[in-house]
C-alpha cells in the first residue's frame, strides 16, 4: 500500500507541477469569455408556462443536445419553464409522462419512438386537457392519440433522398451503418436508401463501442466491393471516416443528422454530403407550438405532420451551416 | 480450493510437505501437465474459431484482416488483464465498462476546461483512475459487502457523474474537441499510432496489451505478489491466516482493474478525438467473458492473464469474422452466449479431469 500511495502521490505531484507551470495548450481548449448566451432577446411578455420536454434519448446522444439547444431557446424568448428528461426504455418514459400529467404541467412535448407504450400515458395527458406536441418520432401514430402536431423527418423519405443523391453521383453499392440493432427509425432510413438502390448493404456496428464500430466498419471494407459507406449518425460517420482513410479504400462517405465535426469533414471533403433533419427546428417548433396554443388556441399542421428534413448539407451549402455547427445548433 | 492445483505447476511446492515420495511432488507427465493448464480449453476453442473462419472467409487470413482481429481483440483485452487478475484474487469489478470513459473523460474535459497541453489531463485521468480503483477496494474491505454489489453502485455513480459533469463543464453530452491542443500528437503516436509491420499497419493498442499480458503473467508465476493473488482469491482467510497481506492485494488488485481503465480510456481519447459520455455502458460483462472463456473461474483462485488474453482474442475473432464471412449480425449475441457456455463447460471438465 504505501508503495502505491507514493506512487499516486508522485503522479498527483507531476500533474500540479506541470499545472503551476503553466503548460497552456497554444491551440483549442476552452475559450474564456465565450459572449453572452445564445438566442435570448425580448420576453414574449405573456405569462409563464411549464412545459415538459420528454424524449426517448439515451443518455449521452449529442443528436439530443441540439434539440434541446432549439426547445431552451425558445422557452427563454416565450417565458416558458422547460423541464426536460429522457429515458430511452418506453415503459419509464410513459412513466414520466405521467409524472409530468400528475405535476399539471402546461404542456408537453414527446417523441414516440415507442408508440405502443406510450399511447396510454399520452392519451391520459390529453384527457386531462394538457395539450401534447410530438416530435421527432411517431409521424404514423400521432394523430390517433389526440395530439396536436407532429414535427419531425419521415425516416423514409430520408432514406430515399440519401439514395438519390448517390444515385445522382453515379453511385449504386452502399453500405448502410446500424449502430442500434432493432432501431425502427434507424432501419427505416437503409430501408429507404435500399428502396432508390436495390444492391444496397446493411452492416450493424455496436454504437455504444466504437473501437467496436471501427474494427465492425474495416471488416466490412476489406470485403465488400461498395462504392459507398452512409453512418446513419454524426460520430458514427467520424469513426467510418477513420476507418475508410486507414484502410486506403476510395469509397465515398455519406452521412445523416450532423455535428460540428462532421460539418467540419463536409467542407474538408472527406465526406460529400449529410441529410440534416434540423433537430433544433424539432425542439424550438414545438415549444413555440405549446405556446401558440396558449396564446390563441392554434394548432400547426393540419393534422398532418410538420417535416423539419431532410435537407441536404453538401460542399455546396457548407459555408452557411458550419459556424451555426459549431455553435451547437446544427 | 486445494493450493496446489490453484498455483500455476511452474510455482515451488509448498516448502516443509517433507516426504519425498508425496505425490503432491510426483512428477507430471506432458500431456498431464497440459491438461493443467487453465487455459487449454480457450486455446483449442481458439485454434478451432480460427481455422473455421479460415474456412468459411478467404479475407480472413490475410494479414489486414488479422491486424483488424487484434486491434478489436486489444481493446478488449487491455481491461481483461486487469479483470483476469481480480477475478483471480476472487472478486469482480462491474465498474470497468464506463470506468474507462470516465477516465478518458476527465483527460479530455481537464485539459480542455483549463486549456493546458493534454498531458496534464492525462496525468490526472491516471490520478482519478487509480482513485476509483482504491475506493472500489477500500468501500469492498470496510463493508465487506460482495465486490458484485460495490462495483454495480460504483458502475451507476461513474456512469451519471460521466453524463452529468460532461454536460456542466462542455456544455454538451460529447467531450469538446481536443485534437488541436498542445500534446495530443504525442499522445495518439503512444495510444492510437498505427505501426507498419510486415506491410500491415497494426494499432498501438496491440502492442500495449502483448506488454500488459506480459507483465501480468510474469507478475502472477515469478513474484510473491504473484502468489498473493492466488492465495487471496482461493481463501482469503486461510490467506491471512499464513500472513498474506488479504487487504493490500484486493485493494491494490481493483486499483491494477483502474490503471487498465486508464490505458483503455486514452486509447479512445487518442483514437476518436471526442468521447461520448453515455458509451461504456454493458462493456464490463464482455470482459467478464473474455475472461472466464479463458479460463479463469468466477470463484477464484484459478487462471492465468494469458487465458484472458485468449479469451479476448476469441472475442476479437468471433465478433469480426461474423463480418467476414458476411452472416447476419443479428446472430451475433446468440454465438456470444453459445461460446461463453462451451467454454465454460470445458473449463470445468478440464479442471475436473486434471484434479482426478
Amino acid at each position: 500500500m504505501a508503495k502505491k500511495s507514493t506512487m499516486m502521490m508522485a503522479v498527483a505531484a507531476t500533474a500540479a507541477a506541470a499545472l503551476t507551470l503553466s503548460a497552456c495548450s497554444s491551440e483549442g481548449g476552452r475559450q474564456e469569455a465565450a459572449g453572452g448566451e445564445g438566442g435570448g432577446g425580448e420576453g414574449a411578455g405573456t405569462p409563464e408556462i411549464n412545459v415538459s420536454l420528454i424524449t426517448h434519448a439515451a443518455p449521452g446522444d449529442t443528436f439530443w443536445d441540439i434539440v434541446r439547444a432549439g426547445a431552451e431557446e425558445n422557452a427563454t424568448k416565450n417565458n416558458v419553464n422547460l423541464q426536460y428528461t429522457s429515458d430511452p426504455d418506453g415503459a419509464r418514459q410513459a412513466q414520466l409522462v405521467n409524472q409530468a400529467v400528475d405535476q399539471g404541467v402546461d404542456g408537453i412535448v414527446v417523441t414516440l419512438a415507442k408508440a405502443d407504450a406510450m399511447s396510454g400515458a399520452v392519451e391520459r395527458a390529453v384527457d386531462a386537457g394538457i395539450p401534447v406536441i410530438s416530435i421527432n418520432a411517431g409521424e404514423e401514430e400521432f394523430a390517433d392519440m389526440g395530439v396536436i402536431t407532429h414535427f419531425g423527418q419521415n425516416e423514409s423519405i430520408a432514406g430515399e433522398a440519401l439514395g438519390e443523391r448517390l444515385q445522382e453521383e453515379g453511385l449504386e453499392k452502399p453500405i448502410c451503418v446500424i449502430q442500434e440493432q432493432g432501431h425502427v427509425g434507424l432501419e427505416n432510413r437503409c430501408a429507404g436508401v435500399t428502396e432508390v438502390l436495390p444492391e444496397t448493404e446493411i452492416l450493424y456496428v455496436q454504437g455504444t463501442d466504437m473501437p467496436s464500430v471501427k474494427s465492425t466498419v474495416t471488416s466490412s471494407l476489406q470485403t465488400s466491393d461498395a462504392d459507398a459507406i452512409v453512418g446513419l449518425g454524426a460520430p458514427f460517420t467520424m469513426t467510418i471516416i477513420e476507418a475508410v482513410e486507414e484502410t486506403g479504400s476510395d469509397i465515398t462517405v455519406a452521412s445523416f443528422d450532423l455535428n460540428a465535426e462532421l460539418a467540419q469533414a463536409i467542407a474538408d471533403e472527406r465526406v460529400l454530403f449529410t441529410v440534416d433533419q434540423q433537430p433544433y427546428l424539432q425542439g424550438y417548433s414545438a415549444v413555440d407550438a405549446i405556446w401558440a396554443y396558449h396564446r390563441g388556441g392554434f394548432t400547426p399542421g393540419g393534422g398532418q405532420p410538420v417535416l423539419t428534413g431532410p435537407a441536404i448539407v453538401d460542399g455546396e451549402n457548407i459555408e452557411n451551416v458550419l459556424a451555426y455547427a459549431e455553435e451547437g445548433i446544427r | 480450493m486445494s493450493s496446489t492445483t490453484a498455483t500455476p505447476d511452474t510455482a515451488a511446492p509448498p516448502a516443509g510437505s517433507g516426504a519425498g515420495a508425496d505425490e503432491r511432488v510426483a512428477k507430471r507427465s506432458l500431456f498431464r501437465t497440459l491438461l493443467g493448464r487453465p487455459e487449454l480449453g480457450a486455446l483449442v476453442g481458439a485454434a478451432a474459431l480460427f481455422v473455421f473462419f479460415a474456412i468459411v472467409s478467404d479475407v480472413f487470413i490475410s494479414p489486414a484482416a488479422q491486424a483488424n482481429v487484434l486491434y478489436s481483440a486489444s481493446t478488449l483485452g487491455i481491461m481483461a488483464v486487469g479483470v483476469s487478475l481480480l477475478m483471480i484474487g476472487g472478486e469482480f469489478d462491474l465498474s470497468t465498462g464506463v470506468a474507462a470513459i470516465s477516465s478518458g473523460l476527465v483527460a479530455s474535459l481537464f485539459s480542455w476546461y483549463f486549456a493546458t497541453n493534454v498531458w496534464v489531463g492525462v496525468a490526472m485521468a491516471l490520478v482519478v483512475s487509480l482513485l476509483i480503483g482504491f475506493i472500489n477496494g477500500l468501500i469492498f474491505i470496510k463493508t465487506k459487502l460482495p465486490s458484485f454489489i460495490v462495483t454495480l453502485a460504483m458502475f451507476f455513480m461513474l456512469a451519471g457523474l460521466n453524463l452529468a459533469l460532461t454536460r456542466l463543464i462542455g456544455g454538451s453530452v460529447s467531450s469538446p474537441p481536443i485534437s488541436t491542443m498542445d500534446g495530443f500528437e504525442l499522445g495518439r503516436s503512444i495510444f492510437a499510432a498505427r505501426i507498419p509491420v510486415f506491410g500491415v499497419d497494426v494499432n498501438s493498442t496491440v502492442f500495449i496489451w502483448f506488454g500488459m499480458v506480459l507483465v501480468a503473467t510474469w507478475v502472477l508465476m515469478r513474484t510473491r505478489v504473484g502468489n498473493w493473488i492466488y492465495a487471496v482469491g482461493g481463501d482469503a482467510e486461510a490467506a491471512r491466516a499464513v500472513g498474506v497481506p488479504v487487504t493490500a492485494t484486493k485493494i491494490g488488485l481493483f486499483m491494477a482493474v483502474g490503471f487498465c481503465a486508464w490505458v483503455l480510456g486514452m486509447h479512445l481519447l487518442f483514437g476518436f478525438g471526442t468521447m461520448q459520455s453515455g458509451e461504456g455502458i454493458g462493456n464490463e460483462f464482455f470482459y467478464i467473458i473474455a475472461v472466464v472463456v479463458g479460463g479463469c473461474l468466477l470463484t477464484g483462485g484459478y487462471g492465468t492473464a494469458i487465458g484472458g488474453a485468449i479469451g479476448a482474442f476469441i472475442f476479437g475473432m468471433s465478433q469480426r469474422g461474423i463480418v467476414y464471412a458476411g452472416w447476419d449480425a443479428d446472430w451475433f449475441r446468440f454465438f456470444l452466449g453459445l461460446m461463453l457456455l462451451v467454454a465454460t463447460v470445458i473449463n470445468l471438465t478440464v479442471k475436473k479431469r486434471s484434479e482426478s
